[in-house]
């Protein structure tokens, strides 16, 4: 097959794979992603969904907002779940029970589906080698039960269960670098993605579905009710965190890292960071030096980026 | 004898039905409107595209259409990310039933 052009103006005239009516919260940002992966491709695609927003508010009894094959599975195990159906799917076109129509599989799961409680059956199902793709989208909290902290929640931010006050001023920790850690199990692809830049996360995508093994894509998903911002800001706000090198767009082919759109100029955190309630204490005087800490660590983050980009650009060199 | 409401349902709760979703009209959440003004849109296309909604209409030769307002939920994304012409945008935000 060939890879589908990425024209707005022909992309539009097809079918979004996922219909209106599902029942996230105004202004969220998972189902724009979803439907940027769906659409970047015309492959058949069966998807698992681990429990999550999107799982729960776009499959309520009766009601399912999807228009491809899709599994719910538990929190753990949606990369189980889809491994599963890729072995069997396998087997049968092996047996000749099934015509192999080049089906796609993928996992959708939230950070605390994939961060945290999924985790081990990521892992699992990326070292066995399951030809998949799992797509994370991170907005940085267990959204849906009520902005509880997860290991992706950023350092200072406000959540239920890290509220900053008088005891704690948020969340003490940095978050994990999952893309980082999904890079070290030595699969093909891994890139991280932002629906802002639609163009390049299509592309990531496309390419992904072209490479057989597991793939895994992250992709930052801003949620308004737990990042407590305005209902309108899902996209500019996903902006600003590329600009900003919080969550740089990049990908790792096979070990080779590359830095697929780098900023003209680097922002200051605080552009991110202003807009959003869950950091407003930060902003305060006796929280002085929080600011300057999570500046430190992304520029930290962003420059060992930049070093293992260039280490990829020499071997390709050589 | 009728059957109970539960067991008309499909075994293992499975939905049949591809995009059902459609059935539930999520429009009743908004409590901003979007109002398109067609001749500073530019076709950019960009609206479609970050809709959370699906909830841009698109004719057939790809154009963009009037809104669905049986399913905007009236976050505002569009008009935010509006490029507009010439500095005016072509979607604004009004308050429901002005």
């Amino acid at each position: 097959m060939t890879t589908k052009p990425l024209r707005l103006r022909e992309l539009a005239k097809g079918d979004e794979r996922i219909s209106h009516g599902h029942r996230m919260c105004s202004g969220c940002g998972a189902p724009i992603v979803v439907k940027q992966v769906l659409m970047a491709t015309d492959y058949p695609i069966v998807a698992s969904n681990a429990t999550g927003c999107l799982e729960v508010s776009t499959c309520i009894q009766e009601y399912t907002a999807w228009k491809i094959p899709w599994i719910h599975s538990a929190f753990e195990n949606a990369a189980a779940t889809i491994s599963g159906v890729e072995a069997m799917y396998r087997s049968l076109v092996k047996q000749g029970k099934l015509e192999d129509r080049n089906v796609k599989f993928v996992a959708f799961g939230g950070d605390g589906g994939t961060y945290d409680i999924g985790f081990q059956s990521l892992s699992g199902a990326m070292e066995r080698g399951h030809d998949m793709m799992y797509i994370c989208y991170d907005n940085g909290a267990y959204m849906n039960t009520g902005i509880q902290r997860s290991s992706a929640t950023p350092f200072g931010a406000n959540t239920t269960t890290c509220p900053a006050g008088d005891v704690i001023p948020g969340k003490l920790q940095q978050r994990k670098d999952m893309t980082k850690i999904m890079a070290a199990h030595g699969i093909p692809y891994v890139a991280q993605a932002s629906p802002s830049s639609w163009m390049d996360l299509m592309k990531k995508v496309q390419k992904a579905f072209e490479i057989k093994g597991p793939k895994f894509l992250n992709v930052i998903s801003p949620c308004n009710r737990g990042w407590r911002s305005r209902t309108d800001d899902a996209i500019a706000l996903s902006k600003l965190a590329v600009e900003t090198c919080y969550w740089p767009l990049y990908e790792i082919e096979n070990g080779v890292t590359r830095v697929t759109i780098k900023p003209k100029e680097k922002k200051p955190l605080v552009d991110f960071l202003k807009p959003q309630g869950r950091f407003k204490h930060m902003f305060s005087p006796e929280n002085a030096g929080m600011l300057t800490q999570a500046q430190e660590y992304v520029d930290a983050q962003w420059n060992q980026l930049l070093k293992e980009a260039a280490a990829g650009e020499a071997d390709k060199a050589e | 004898m009728s059957k109970k409401y539960w067991e008309k349902l499909p075994q293992g709760s499975v939905v049949l039905e591809a995009g059902s979703s459609a059935k539930f009209k999520t429009g009743g959440w908004r409590s901003m409107r979007p109002k398109w003004i067609e001749e500073n849109c530019i076709q950019c296309m960009f609206c479609w595209m970050y809709c959370p909604d699906m909830s841009v209409k698109v004719t057939a030769e790809g154009k963009r259409a009037e809104f669905d307002f049986e399913y905007c939920k009236g976050c505002g994304i569009c008009a935010l990310e509006c490029p507009g012409k010439k500095g005016n945008k072509a979607i604004v935000m009004e308050q429901e039933g002005k």
